[in-house]
Order: C-alpha cells, then sequence, then structure tokens
C-alpha cells in the first residue's frame, strides 16, 4: 500500500490499577487494511491496552497517533468520531431495545425526531454490504449469540468506524459462525478498514491474523510480527514466558457405579423459552465426564437443575438413586452435590462476608460448625484456616471480606468449600475461565484428585482442549438436546455435534 | 476492574478537576467511627447555616437541644423514656436492613402492637383482676404478635409475589393509624374523649418511681422496665445476627441472594420471618409506651419513633449495640424538639445527619483523589 | 352528592398525582430510584405558596416550587451518582429533609391567606361533550390542562426521539450507552432534577390551584407515596401513569365525599349513620395501592416488561453487565 502512515500508532503506554500495573510502557501499531492479532493470557494487559484506545480508560503515560495524529481520548465518543470502534467480548447491547435502536443509540444523528423505518432500511442496506443478516426490527433479547454480535459490528460500521477492535469474537460463537465472522473481517479489510482481533486461542491467531502483539503481565514480548514467521508453539512461549508442557498426571482407572443420573430432563431458560429439551445422560464415581457446548445451548441450565437451583419442568435427576430435581438446593447439597458455578462473583461467594464465612457456606449446618441454633465460630475459624493452607488460598487474614481476593484466590476458596465436603459428584461450570496459567494448572489436578479419590464429575467447559484432556467421555450439547457422546476426544466429531450434527448424521472421516 | 473515573461533564463547561474513586483495599478499624463522628458534625453545621439562614439563632437552638435532654438527671431521664421506643424500632429496622428488605413500617406496626396490648386489656382478652405478672407478659406477646402479624403482610408479598416492600410497608402504617382510630372512636372511647380509660395498676411496666420509698433517688423518674426489655432486645438481636446459624443466613442473604440460594437456604421462608420479627420489635416499642408511659389506648403514641428507627439503624451501621447509644441521641433530640420552635427542626436534622452519614460512607469505602485534568 | 362534581375534583387530584408520577417516572427511567418524592412535593408546596403569599404572583411561586424541588433532588443526585450511596436510603433521608425544611421555613404559614391563585377556566366546545365534558374540561385549573398536554408529550418524547431512546438506554444498560459516548452520569443528574422540578410543580399545583394553602406536613397526606406505587402500577409508561392518576384522583375524592349523603342510591348510607366506619373509608386508598402494587407485579413477572433493568445501581465505569 502507498500509505505508509499506520492507522494507530500506540507509544509507551502505562496504566496501573490498585495493585496491578496493567500496561507497562506498551507499543502497539495498526497498518490500514490489515488484521492485527493482540495475543496474552487472560489479564495480560489486552483488554487494558484496546480500553485505552476506545478512549474507556486515559493511560497514565504515553501517547496515540490515530493516522498519524496525536489524539487525547476522554471518552468512547471521542475515539469514535476518529473511526474508531470497539466489539466488546460481552456485547454492550440494551436488550429490551430493537436492533436499529441500538445502533442509533449515542448519536447526534437524528436530533431530535427518530423515524426508525428509515433507519431499518439504512441498516438493511449496510448488512447487504458486509454479509451481516439481522432483523433491524427485532429486539435484542430475541437475538441469538451470533446475531447479536453482528449488531455490534454493525453499530461500529454504521458510525463510520475502519478501526475495529475486536474482543475475543469467537468465544461465544460456534465454528460455523466463526466462518461467517472471518469472511465479514475479510470483507472489511478489503474495502481498506483495519482490525484488532484479540485473542488467547492460538491456532485463531495463525488462521486469522496478519500480524500478531504478544503481551505477557502487561509487557509487549512479540511487536507485530507476520504470522507467517512464528509457529505455535514460539507463540506460546511468548505468550506463557515458559514451555507448558500440559502433561496431566490422568491414570486410567475403571469407573464405579452410577452416580447421577440424568432423564429426560426439560427446562425452561431466563425468558420462559425451553432450554433443555430432554436431555439423559449419567455420570458414574471415578470419572470425569465433559459436557461440550457453544455457550448458551443449556448447559447453564443443565448444571442449575441438577443442583437445584433451577425448576425443570419434565424428566428426573437421580443422585445415587435419590431424586433431586424440583426440591430444593438443600436436597442436593445434602445428598453430596458440590458445585463450582459459572460465576464466581455473583453466585459463588459472598463479596462482603469474610473468607471464613465464605467457607462454612455449605457447611454451616452441620458440627462442628453449627452447635445447635448456633454457630461455633471458633470452629468455622479453624476449619477456615485448615482450609487456607490446605489449598494455598492467598488472605492474610481469613476474617478479610472476599471481594478483596483476586480472581485465582475466590476459586480456591469455592474448590476449598465444595472439596472438602467431600462429594459424591461435582457439577464444575467453567472451573478455569479468567485464571491464570498457574491457577488453571492446580484446579485442573484437584479436578483428577477428586476423580482419583471417587467422585463422579461432570465438567462443563467451553475450552474444547480442556475439556478432552481432562475427561473420559464427553457429551455434546447443542439447542437444549444431547447430540452424541464421544468417548475417545474424536475433537472433529465434537465440533460437528457442536453445531447441530446428531451423532448418527455424522460424516464419517477415516482416521479421526 | 474497579477504577473508574467519574468524569466532569464534557461538552459545554469542563471543570479544570477530576474526581477519582478507587475501592480501598484495606480498610483500618478507626476509619468508620471517625467518618460518623465527623458526619455527624458536618451536619449540625449545616443545619445551623439553615437555622441562622432562615432567621434563628442556631446557637441558642442547639445549647437548648443539650439542655433540654441532658442537662439534670429529670430531663435525662426523660431522654431515656424517649430511647426506649426508639431501641426497638432502630432494632427492627436493623435486622430487616441487614437482610435488604425495606421495612420502612415500624410505625404502623408500632400501631399495631399498642393495639395488640391494648386489646388484652380493653377488649377484655384477660379480666381486669389479672395479676401483672401475667397481664405484662401476656400484653408484651400480643404487642409482639399484633407488630408481626403487621409485618407478615408486606413480607409474604415481598416474598411470594415480589411486590416492592417500602411502599406497602408505607401504606400499611397509614391503615394502622386509621385502624387505632377506628377502635378508639367507636368501642373503647372513655365518654367520647380520644382516648381510652386509664388502665388499671396491674397493666403498668413498673417503673422507678415506684420504689421511691426504698430508694428516694428514684422519685420522680418515670423510667420503666421497658428499657431493660429494650436492652435485652439488643443482645437477642445481636446474639440472632451474629451468633446464630439463622442470622448467617441473613446476612448472607443480604450481601448476596444469589449466593444464599446456592447455599441452599431457604430465602422466601427468610424473607417472611425477618419481617415478622423486624414487625413484632416494633410491636414491643407499643406496647412498652402504652404500659409504661400512657397507660391508656390513646391517638398520639409515636413521636415518629418508626420513621426515626430508619435513621437509627443506618446511624448506627446496622449494628444492635450501636443502635442504644444513637437511641439516647435521638431520644433527646425528640424531647428537645418539644421545646424548641419551629417543630420541623429535628425532623430537618434528621434528614441531614441521615445525608451526611450515607456521604461519608463513600469515604469509608473507596479512596478519593482530585487531579488535575490534562488539557 | 352530584358523581360528576366529585369525579370532577378527582380530576383535579389526579393533575397532583400525575405530575408526581411523571417527574419519578423520568427519573427511574433514568435508572434512580428516588424515594423523596413526598419531601419534594412538600417543599414545592411550601415554597410555591409562600412566594405567591409574598409577592401576589403564582406563577413566579410555581416557577420557585420547581427550583425548589430540583435544588432538593440534586442532593439525591450528588449523593446517589456521584457518591454510589444506597439510593433507598438517600431517597429516604430526602423525605426527612424535605419534610422538615418544609415545616421550618414554612413555619407561620398556615394562617396566610391568597388571592393570587393560578386561574381555572372552561375549555370551549369540549366542555359541551356530555358527562366527560364537565368532568375534565369544565372549571379545572390550567395545571390540569397542562398535564392532559404532558400526556402524550411524554410519551412521545421517551419512545420516538433521540433524546428519549439515550434516557431509556441509560436506565436500561448504562455500560452500553456510556461505550457509545452517552454521558450517563449527566443524564442521571439531569432526569433526578426534572424529577424533582416536577415533584415541585405537583406540589404548588396543589397549595395554588387545587387545594389552596398550607396545612404542615398534611398539605400532601401521602400522595407523594401514592405516586411511587402509581409508577409501578404504570410499568414505566406515561399513559398508564395518567390513567392511573386520574383513577386514582377520582377514587380518593368519592371516598371523602362518601360519608356526606343520607341515603347511597336506594340504601342508607352506613357511612353517615355510622361515622366511625368512615376510619375503613380512609384506608381505601392505601389498601387499594397495594392491591394496585399486587397487580402489577403479577404482571410485571408475567410479561417481563417494565422495570427499568437498571434500576437502583449505581453505575460504576468499568464494572460490566450493569
Amino acid at each position: 500500500m502507498a500509505d505508509t502512515t499506520p492507522a494507530v500508532e500506540m507509544k509507551g503506554i502505562t496504566r496501573a490499577f490498585p495493585g496491578v500495573l496493567a500496561n507497562d510502557n506498551v507499543d502497539f501499531d495498526l497498518q490500514t487494511g490489515e488484521i492485527h492479532a493482540l495475543l496474552g493470557e487472560n489479564g495480560a494487559g489486552k483488554s487494558t491496552l484496546m480500553n485505552i484506545l476506545t478512549g474507556l480508560y486515559r493511560p497514565d503515560q504515553g501517547e496515540i497517533r490515530v493516522r498519524g495524529e496525536r489524539v487525547h481520548f476522554n471518552s468512547p465518543k471521542d475515539a469514535i468520531r476518529v473511526g474508531i470502534g470497539m466489539v466488546h467480548q460481552h456485547f454492550m447491547l440494551v436488550p429490551s431495545h430493537t436492533v436499529t435502536e441500538n445502533i442509533l443509540l449515542g448519536l447526534e444523528h437524528p436530533r431530535f425526531f427518530m423515524r426508525l423505518p428509515e433507519f431499518d432500511k439504512e441498516i438493511m442496506g449496510l448488512e447487504q454490504r458486509f454479509g451481516l443478516k439481522v432483523d433491524p426490527r427485532a429486539k435484542i433479547w430475541q437475538l441469538s449469540v451470533g446475531e447479536q454480535q453482528r449488531v455490534e459490528i454493525l453499530k461500529m460500521l454504521y458510525r463510520g468506524a475502519d478501526i475495529l477492535i475486536m474482543d475475543e469474537p469467537t468465544a461465544v460463537l460456534a465454528p460455523v459462525e466463526i466462518g461467517d465472522l472471518v469472511k465479514t473481517l475479510r470483507a472489511m479489510v478489503g474495502e481498506g478498514k483495519s482490525v484488532v482481533f484479540i485473542s488467547h486461542k492460538l491456532h485463531e491467531v495463525m488462521e486469522v491474523a496478519d500480524r500478531v502483539t504478544v503481551l505477557r503481565r502487561g509487557k509487549v514480548t512479540a511487536a507485530g510480527v507476520p504470522t507467517a514467521d512464528m509457529t505455535q508453539a514460539e507463540l506460546a512461549r511468548l505468550m506463557v514466558g515458559r514451555t507448558v508442557l500440559f502433561s496431566l498426571d490422568k491414570k486410567p482407572q475403571p469407573p464405579g457405579d452410577v452416580v447421577l443420573e440424568v432423564e429426560d430432563i426439560h427446562a425452561d431458560n431466563n425468558r420462559q423459552l425451553p432450554a433443555l429439551r430432554g436431555v439423559s445422560l449419567t455420570v458414574r464415581a471415578g470419572e470425569i465426564v465433559g459436557l461440550a457446548a457453544v455457550a448458551g445451548n443449556g448447559q447453564s441450565e443443565l448444571a442449575e437443575v441438577i443442583t437445584g437451583l433451577r425448576a425443570s419442568t419434565q424428566g428426573r435427576v437421580l443422585v445415587d438413586g435419590e431424586e433431586v430435581n424440583n426440591r430444593s438446593t438443600r436436597v442436593a447439597i445434602e445428598a453430596g452435590v458440590a458445585h463450582i458455578p459459572e460465576d464466581r462473583n455473583h453466585v459463588g461467594t459472598s463479596p462482603n462476608l469474610s473468607v471464613t464465612e465464605n467457607l462454612i457456606m455449605k457447611s454451616y449446618r452441620h458440627p462442628p460448625v453449627a452447635r445447635g441454633w448456633a454457630l461455633s465460630y471458633v470452629a468455622a475459624r479453624d476449619r477456615a484456616q485448615t482450609l487456607k493452607q490446605e489449598y494455598d488460598i492467598m488472605v492474610p487474614d481469613v476474617r478479610m471480606p472476599v471481594r478483596l481476593l483476586s480472581g485465582g484466590n475466590v476459586q480456591r476458596t469455592i474448590l476449598a468449600r465444595e472439596i472438602s465436603e467431600q462429594p459424591n459428584l461435582m457439577i464444575a461450570v467453567q472451573p478455569t475461565r479468567g485464571l491464570d496459567v498457574g491457577a488453571i494448572e492446580g484446579v485442573r489436578r484437584l479436578l483428577l484428585e477428586q476423580r482419583e479419590n471417587g467422585a463422579a464429575i461432570l465438567l462443563i467447559s467451553e475450552e474444547l482442549e480442556e475439556l478432552i484432556s481432562l475427561s473420559d467421555r464427553i457429551y455434546v450439547l447443542y439447542e437444549g438436546e444431547v447430540m452424541g457422546e464421544v468417548l475417545d476426544g474424536d475433537i472433529d466429531a465434537i465440533g460437528q455435534m457442536m453445531t447441530g450434527t446428531r451423532q448418527e448424521d455424522l460424516t464419517t472421516r477415516e482416521g479421526s | 476492574m474497579t477504577t473508574p473515573d467519574i468524569s466532569a461533564p464534557r461538552r459545554g463547561f469542563r471543570l479544570p478537576y477530576t474526581l477519582r474513586l478507587e475501592q480501598r483495599t484495606k480498610v483500618s478499624g478507626w476509619l468508620p467511627i471517625v467518618t460518623s463522628i465527623g458526619a455527624v458534625i458536618v451536619a449540625l453545621i449545616i443545619g445551623a447555616i439553615i437555622l441562622w439562614a432562615a432567621g434563628g439563632n442556631p446557637i441558642r437552638s442547639y445549647r437548648h437541644i443539650v439542655q433540654a435532654a441532658f442537662g439534670n438527671v429529670g430531663v435525662f431521664n426523660d431522654t431515656l423514656v424517649k430511647a426506649s421506643p426508639l431501641i426497638f424500632t432502630g432494632l427492627a429496622c436493623a435486622i430487616a436492613f441487614r437482610m435488604r428488605l425495606w421495612n420502612i413500617g415500624a410505625e404502623g406496626q408500632l400501631y399495631l402492637g399498642a393495639w395488640g396490648a391494648s386489646a388484652i386489656v380493653l377488649l377484655p382478652i384477660l379480666p381486669e383482676t389479672t395479676p401483672g405478672w401475667i397481664m405484662i407478659p401476656a400484653m408484651m406477646l400480643a404487642g409482639f404478635t399484633a407488630g408481626a402479624l403487621w409485618g407478615l403482610i408486606p413480607g409474604y408479598l415481598k416474598a411470594k409475589l415480589n411486590v416492592n416492600e417500602i411502599i406497602t410497608t408505607l401504606m400499611l402504617n397509614y391503615i394502622a393509624v386509621s385502624w387505632n382510630n377506628y377502635w378508639i372512636f367507636s368501642h373503647w372511647s372513655e365518654s367520647g374523649f380520644q382516648m381510652s380509660p386509664t388502665f388499671s395498676k396491674n397493666a403498668w411496666l413498673p417503673r422507678l418511681a415506684d420504689f421511691a420509698k426504698q430508694v428516694p433517688f428514684f422519685s420522680g423518674l418515670t423510667l420503666h422496665l421497658g428499657i431493660v426489655f429494650a436492652l435485652a432486645a439488643v443482645v437477642i438481636v445481636w446474639l440472632i445476627l451474629y451468633r446464630s446459624r439463622w442470622g448467617y443466613e441473613i446476612r448472607l442473604i443480604g450481601d448476596n441472594p444469589n449466593a444464599a440460594k446456592y447455599a441452599g437456604i431457604r430465602i422466601v421462608r427468610t424473607t417472611v420471618l425477618v419481617m415478622m420479627l423486624s414487625g413484632g420489635l416494633a410491636g414491643l416499642a407499643g406496647m412498652t409506651e402504652i404500659s409504661g408511659v400512657v397507660h391508656r389506648f390513646q391517638e398520639q403514641i409515636s413521636a415518629d419513633f418508626g420513621f426515626t428507627g430508619i435513621i437509627i439503624a443506618w446511624l448506627a451501621k446496622l449494628n444492635p449495640f450501636a443502635v442504644v447509644l444513637v437511641s439516647i441521641l435521638f431520644g433527646g433530640l425528640i424531647l428537645a424538639g418539644r421545646e424548641i420552635q419551629p417543630a420541623g427542626i429535628p425532623l430537618m436534622l434528621q434528614g441531614i445527619i441521615l445525608f451526611s452519614i450515607i456521604s461519608s460512607e463513600m469515604l469509608v469505602r473507596y479512596r478519593v483523589t482530585i487531579r488535575r485534568q490534562e488539557a | 352528592m352530584n358523581l360528576i362534581t366529585i369525579l370532577q375534583a378527582g380530576v383535579a387530584t389526579g393533575t397532583v398525582l400525575f405530575f408526581a408520577t411523571l417527574g419519578e417516572l423520568f427519573t427511574e427511567r433514568a435508572g434512580v430510584l428516588n424515594l423523596g418524592v413526598e419531601g419534594m412535593m412538600l417543599l414545592g408546596a411550601m415554597s410555591g405558596f409562600s412566594i405567591a403569599v409574598s409577592t401576589g404572583d403564582p406563577w413566579l411561586g410555581l416557577l420557585i416550587a420547581m427550583l425548589a424541588g430540583g435544588v432538593l433532588s440534586l442532593f439525591h443526585a450528588v449523593v446517589t451518582i456521584t457518591f454510589r450511596a444506597d439510593q433507598v436510603v438517600s431517597g429516604l433521608s430526602l423525605t426527612f429533609l424535605g419534610t422538615g425544611l418544609s415545616l421550618v421555613l414554612g413555619e407561620g404559614l398556615s394562617d396566610a391567606s391568597i388571592q393570587a391563585l393560578l386561574p381555572a377556566f372552561d375549555i370551549p366546545v369540549l366542555s359541551a361533550i356530555p358527562v366527560i365534558g364537565p368532568i375534565f374540561f369544565v372549571d379545572q385549573s390550567i395545571m390540569t390542562y397542562l398535564a392532559y398536554l404532558l400526556i402524550p408529550l411524554a410519551w412521545f418524547y421517551i419512545n420516538r426521539t433521540r433524546p428519549g431512546l439515550h434516557l431509556r438506554a441509560v436506565g436500561e444498560y448504562p455500560a452500553a450507552a456510556d461505550a457509545l459516548g452517552v454521558n450517563v452520569f449527566r443524564l442521571r443528574y439531569l432526569y433526578v432534577i426534572v424529577g424533582g422540578m416536577l415533584c415541585g410543580l405537583a406540589g404548588a399545583s396543589l397549595s395554588l390551584a387545587i387545594s389552596p394553602g398550607w396545612f404542615s406536613e398534611k398539605t400532601t397526606s401521602g400522595l407523594g407515596w401514592i405516586a411511587i406505587g402509581l409508577v409501578i402500577f404504570a410499568q414505566w409508561d406515561p399513559i398508564r401513569a395518567s390513567l392511573g392518576s386520574f383513577l386514582f384522583g377520582g377514587l380518593r375524592r368519592l371516598i371523602l365525599d362518601l360519608q356526606g349523603p343520607q341515603r347511597l342510591l336506594f340504601f342508607a348510607n352506613p357511612f353517615f349513620y355510622q361515622p366511625h366506619l368512615g376510619f375503613f373509608l380512609q384506608m381505601v386508598p392505601y389498601a387499594f395501592t397495594i392491591v394496585v402494587l399486587v397487580i402489577g407485579s403479577r404482571e410485571a413477572l408475567r410479561k417481563r416488561l417494565g422495570t427499568p433493568a437498571a434500576l437502583g445501581l449505581p453505575y460504576i465505569r468499568g464494572e460490566r453487565g450493569a
């Protein structure tokens, strides 16, 4: 390209949060017409850097140039004005508004009156240009996750953004949808737009991006290297800082008796729409059973039905032969069901209560913590001290409120609580999401330990590699139905089933 | 990510400084106390400015308040008499607020408690000659039950139908006043007056003055047994909240209902029970006023004790023992309020104090820095 | 007893309720719960009346009342939006503060008499419609006619204009609005103050038009709290808010006047012969509010609509999901 002025140039960006240096003297440049991947682990500072570029945060130090000109952003509006738009990982869409209303939000363009039908038409035109199909009059809550992502992209395109930042865009998509997204991104780059593609998945970065910048603990470890010059292994080392050999010590062991039996379970989601349509599965003692599914296909609801948090409309759940569904959470707890919930901070812990009080959430009804109607705080503190040692919870004082703990320590607190109850059955939902590498290893080792101790484990995760390396068997869920069961970790079969192909209809390939 | 900026308005005018709040990672023990005291002082200063602007003499007003409330044994006795119902209503609000149940119906629950206690004597449920040791507990039980039932209604509606308890408890306050008036005027009126006949002595709570023969110092002191009951209630509520399994459940629900549900706690049941306990405590305030102070059923039984309980609970940071101290302070304020004009001063001061208290909480939770905005 | 006269008076009371309900509706649509309606109405009633008495100009009184309501609500805005304090507690404090302030500043005002009230008049043509005309368009205060105008305007503003879109977004998903450059803090301040001004207006239309005078805290006698209940009943919709307000106003007047006549239709009026039963009549509006709330919350559960999703939550930049 003739014009070599980079679309974006960030120099010496530094931003600190209390206790963390999120960005430490970071340089980053984006050329016009390229897809540039920003790679790094969770917490490496990718989001902070991009939030600075979109004006959500202000840098403590450093300068930003857009098309050669120095800029100071005070708000996202300023960034949008020079054509920088971001599609967040968690969509920023107002659920009760229509697609068009969401796209128009924040614009100054209709000064007062809004004639929505006219804008609907305009947006349809934009959709056709970039191959993004979605009904402009639909309300956001009626749309699938993939469609919502298209709305986010449309929002930026409608604002004339030519620098688009995609924050982990594939995390919520099925493989087919990922293909569509890549096509859209290519179409945009073809029109001279530039894309920053944030990810922590190596193979995606290799496939999609032209160049890659790697961040580790707030520092750049590779600056704008063409992906063609790199191997996945090299990228992995730059990202993690040491060669992580993922060798889990998983001993073969014969499974025991059936602990969990799910029979033809039906349940509704929060919008009163069917989320589970006749799911049946079993988990035996001493085995880890994986549940693979793209987000929003009923796996969260299934975990909630088994743990008594959600009502089922049909079918039964048996734990050691006892029916637990539609009774209460307490029945499930007493039946020996442990639950590592998806949302650590809003479900798994109580932020303003102390670490001790969070550690006794499941055990306070029984001695020694319970003493009749009273609670023995001496026993509770003893228990907390023991668990703190055993599970390596980094906290100076167990009387401190949990909200002051880091993500990894919050998860360790939950694990300590759930495992110390010596459960028959453990439901683990996204147990490693958002943790750093060390913490992830610890969590995985604990799960395997539980397996050896004879617990039945249902592992729900969106990380396919994690599922395959930990699980003895894997069920695949799609739109609330079990598509099939995989015994040998056939990633290709899992991928096809995750997008709605039933096991019996799989196109068999040789050597799978 | 807990470091938001509170940015100044961007277009039009822009402040040269931005206020930045950062969550404190450590809270030292003395900070909340210092800010609370500071907040009250600031509130008193603001109140003084308003009084001065309205043409009053704030210093004289304040001195008047202090003298009228704590000046000598006699008035301090009166302050403690006012404090006892406040301790009950303050506790009632504290335990409900702990679970984030906004019971602002302590006033109505107090009225119903007074009605329930009076019903024992006036309906009558027990004969006039019942000995005091049966009569008083019966009245307490009736007062507690009536208040608890008045709390049951909003509690049930909240728990089962998710009906906003703020509005229902408030509406029930108005209904309670009409309910009491109906009984005063239609059934229990003494020859057409707006009050019942005076109860017989066995329905009175013992007062210090009753023992003036043994201890001459007690002569003329009207402090009654109700304050002992109130202090006992403080200890019981503290034990419930901080030493019982149920209290742990209440605090867990209050902090994070999702986590409580996840821990297998029955939220609906606890919600109803806490509202009943809250109503019952407020009901006891009504009972002790009837049996310890006015000794009959009448229209005016509460100097906004129920509403003041809200402020007391908040000022005490929902701590039962702190409720006692704050109640004595506010008992004095109410007592003085009857003396100073205009009558709205205590109410206004309460509003200002509450405002400055909740503003000061920000100082405890966040570290506030003011930064100059770069051009 | 003339039913039409009663309903006419009910429309007048409904006007007051409507202004207050609409004010709270705007505030809540922006995601802020302000329970201080009663306090702001009292301050508005007192300051409006006080200014009108001393200057003889009711319009100036109206203006000052709106200012007073707005200034008072500013306290709530600072404490809840900037300091992120609990909105419930702050709203309650505002009630105390507003009530106390109006009692202190309104000292001695209850003896004042006033000649200069806001005008009341008939609307030509419309007043000739049978039944509807006399109830809605005969001898109503100018404030009532203003309320009629505000109903469609408010609906249109919220649902069909750009600022309305921003208002709704700020109450539903402030982070999304913020990401697109909508100034959440500024809009929340704005609508808290707008709400306060409308509550001040409600108070002044009471003391300067509908039931002239200053009767200390009895001036509003709980209307502000009923307005908060009506917002829920109205499902945050201005048209439903107006229906609720006028319905409620009518009911309230009906109850007040029910004790007058000796006969009700063909029966002896029990409230005339046994005046004590009147206390139960007094309970009806409050009990009715509770019933309305129960119905409202059931409907909201069923239709999954109404409540602004971010109502009651402080907005903190950088925290997702709220």
